[in-house]
């Protein structure tokens, strides 16, 4: 933290830059109001914190729909082709020239089809939960840029509260119309209880 | 005694009646007492957070002993052989199958409670989900050491997986036990998946409430940063939805594939039809008993009977009633079919099983499994936990026997009476049934003493403090599906 000196010689406590604005709310309702006024005045970089998931604010905040089913589908396609290629491998074919380690194997039993899809549907059902799952898992955590390990709220002790029971309004000072001042009068006029500047880094 | 009658006339506002519990419309809340987002946090964490209490020592100990006495088995079986247990050439699969095949029914409740009760939109889940599924996956860990070790050779046991070896031999993808390996893991890991994720906002809690360095740090690694955004809770909510609809089926696979094991076999007694929902049914009835004796003493000796309300056992209760019914119906059609089949091997299996030297054991799972759930019609009976309580535990032993029937009685009088043997457990079979139990509760004892028990985030979206100034009617915890399309922030991906 480094001390300017203003003109009139006021000592100021300040960073070089801030990082965000806080603000905490009491209840649901506060925060959704709030939320609705920060997307109507055409904030981008802002978001809502609370101890658990408040069901509509996305209305409020104007999220757009996820593609996480997506990425769920494409990986539950690629656990049903992989299921297929390896128990078509190792059960219906062999191919000339590949390691022995790696090489199919042709059962042959009582003179039945080397692959027959019905017997194998277990397995495939399988492959594709479990990727379709695992990508699911990852895709969430990647699409939230998470682990964040280091994240500059968590120096505040009051932010604590936002895993517990208190709501924070946070806007980012990256926001194209963040400016420090202007942004704490409208989070007070919106009803926060308490009002927290957060320094970068 | 904690009935449900005395607790929700003590803590519920005016209006909520007895007689009114089932009526949907004046349904008793979720969370009793006088509870709101701080309390229900305190409660939870303080579980996770305060000094390491007597108690748990105690009982931390006392399984730590039977956990032991698994190890202590174990070592004996894989220094000296399979012939330690009483498996013969008749009966050869034994008590490892009996065991593999109890603990893995056991572990259908918790993937059921937070998959398919979510999918159901049954709020009262919240309660109870959490160490349901902690239950589910020590119960999975436990059933997993059966097979490996009853292979005999467990050095070998990487041959039953499809891995690339010089023997240019791969394992038969048509044959249920490979079938079996993949289910079983699958299950093992989407569950694991669907715990922990599940469990991240709440180990964000516990890292924002540890006051000591190490345990911030270690829940902190875990939390992975989370910070309760609502940009994060959205996806986060899909990824739930998402994975509760690839368990559902996942979860009703399971015990299918583990019935296909018998059901592909010839052995009279096990070729049946009926087989995977018989066993479905079955390991829904014997997880919700497990969970109802894990959940009864839990509420009372960790302080949270405001969060596992009356209303909750109630439900288990009646969820253990009605598959219980279902269990007695599949027991009584397989008698008919055998009858009907007039095949006379099938005939004889399924009259020896209760005219043969196993009647104690026949007569024993119907008691437990069809007689003694019966008493769940009683109200009075479902609204005292402790009766609910006596019944679990008649239902654990009875699902245990009725896989001992399924598998001992179909196999110990074959097709060649010469062959014809008793099966007699020695006390290698017995050690490690009992040490199972000793891993199993080792495993949870760890999990309440430092992980959050109840899904805290969970259990704040049923309260009536999440719902802004409406408050009167509840909403579920699933995303709204119209959100206008209008971007707002980042890029196209959101």
């Amino acid at each position: 933290m480094d001390v300017f000196r203003t003109r009139k010689g006021a000592e100021l406590m300040t960073t070089t830059k801030p990082y965000a604005v806080l603000a905490e709310f009491e209840d649901v309702t506060s925060v959704m109001s709030a939320a609705e006024r920060i997307r109507d005045e055409g904030f981008l970089h802002w978001d809502v914190h609370s101890p658990m998931p408040i069901h509509g604010i996305n209305v409020q905040m104007g999220l757009r729909p996820t593609i996480l089913p997506w990425i769920t589908l494409v990986h539950g396609l690629a656990g049903l082709m992989l299921g297929l290629v390896l128990v078509w491998w190792i059960n219906a074919r062999t191919v000339e020239g590949v390691p022995t380690v790696f090489q199919g194997y042709e059962y042959l039993v009582s003179g039945k089809p080397l692959f027959s899809l019905p017997a194998n549907i277990p397995i495939l059902f399988e492959t594709t939960v479990l990727l379709a799952a695992i990508g699911t898992l990852l895709g969430m955590i990647g699409l939230n840029k998470l682990p964040m390990l280091h994240n500059p709220l968590f120096k505040s002790e009051r932010f604590r509260r936002a895993t517990d029971d208190r709501f924070f309004v946070v806007i980012e000072a990256d926001d194209p119309k963040f400016e420090t001042e202007s942004v704490r009068e409208l989070l007070a006029v919106l009803g926060a209880t308490a009002i927290e500047v957060i320094d970068d880094g | 005694m904690s009935t449900l009658d005395a607790r929700t006339r003590f803590v519920a506002p005016s209006g909520y009646q007895y007689a009114q519990i089932n009526d949907p419309r004046m349904r008793v809340p979720l969370v009793l007492g006088d509870n709101n987002f701080t309390t229900v946090t305190d409660k939870v964490t303080s579980l996770a957070l305060q000094r390491t209490p007597t108690a748990w020592y105690i009982a931390f100990s006392i399984s730590l002993t039977l956990l032991s006495l698994l190890l202590v088995t174990l070592a004996y079986l894989l220094t000296t052989g399979v012939g330690v247990w009483g498996n013969n050439n008749t009966v050869s699969w034994g008590f490892p199958i009996i065991n593999f095949v109890f603990w893995v029914g056991i572990g259908h409740a918790g993937t059921l409670i937070s998959a398919i009760l979510f999918l159901l939109r049954q709020n009262w889940r919240t309660g109870i989900n959490r160490f349901a599924e902690a239950m589910t996956i020590f119960a999975v860990i436990c059933a997993g050491l059966f097979p490996a070790v009853h292979v005999g050779r467990i050095w070998l046991v990487l041959w039953l997986a499809p891995i690339p070896t010089t023997q240019a031999v791969w394992p038969q993808a048509r044959s249920p036990l490979l079938w079996d390996l993949f289910a079983i893991s699958t299950y093992a890991t989407v569950s694991l998946l669907f715990w922990y994720m599940g469990m991240i906002p709440d180990l964000a809690t516990l890292r924002d409430r540890a006051k000591n360095r190490l345990p911030q740090m270690l829940y902190g690694f875990f939390a992975m940063g989370w910070t309760g955004s609502n940009r994060h809770w959205f996806r986060f909510e899909r990824a739930y939805l998402l994975l509760a609809a690839l368990a559902t089926p996942l979860v009703l696979s399971v015990h299918s594939v583990v019935s296909f094991d018998f059901a592909t076999s010839l052995v009279p007694g096990w070729h049946t039809t009926i087989f995977p929902p018989y066993f479905v049914a079955g390991a829904v009835f014997g997880g919700f008993a497990m969970v109802l004796t894990l959940a009864i003493p839990a509420r009372q000796w960790f302080g949270l009977q405001d969060l596992i309300t009356p209303r909750h056992i109630e439900n288990m209760a009646k969820i253990m009633l009605g598959t219980g019914l279902i269990v007695a119906y599949a027991y009584s059609v397989e008698f008919f079919t055998a009858w009907y089949s007039g095949h006379h091997y099938e005939q004889f299996v399924f009259m020896n099983r209760p005219m043969g030297p196993y009647w104690w054991a026949f007569f024993l799972m119907v008691f437990c499994n069809i007689v003694a759930p019966q008493v769940l019609w009683i109200r009075s009976v479902r609204a005292n936990v402790w009766f609910v309580f006596a019944v679990a535990i008649f239902v654990n032993i009875g699902m245990w026997f009725e896989r001992f029937v399924i598998v001992v009685t179909s196999l110990h009088r074959d097709y060649l009476p010469s062959s014809w043997a008793m099966f007699k457990p020695t006390w290698v079979d017995l050690g490690m049934l009992v040490g199972s139990f000793g891993l199993f509760f080792t495993l949870f004892l760890l999990f309440c003493r430092f992980l959050p028990m109840v899904a805290m985030a969970e259990v704040k979206t049923v309260m009536p403090q999440a719902h802004g100034e409406s408050g009167s009617h509840r909403k579920d915890f699933q995303p709204d599906p119209d959100t206008p399309h209008q971007l707002r922030r980042g890029h196209w991906w959101t």
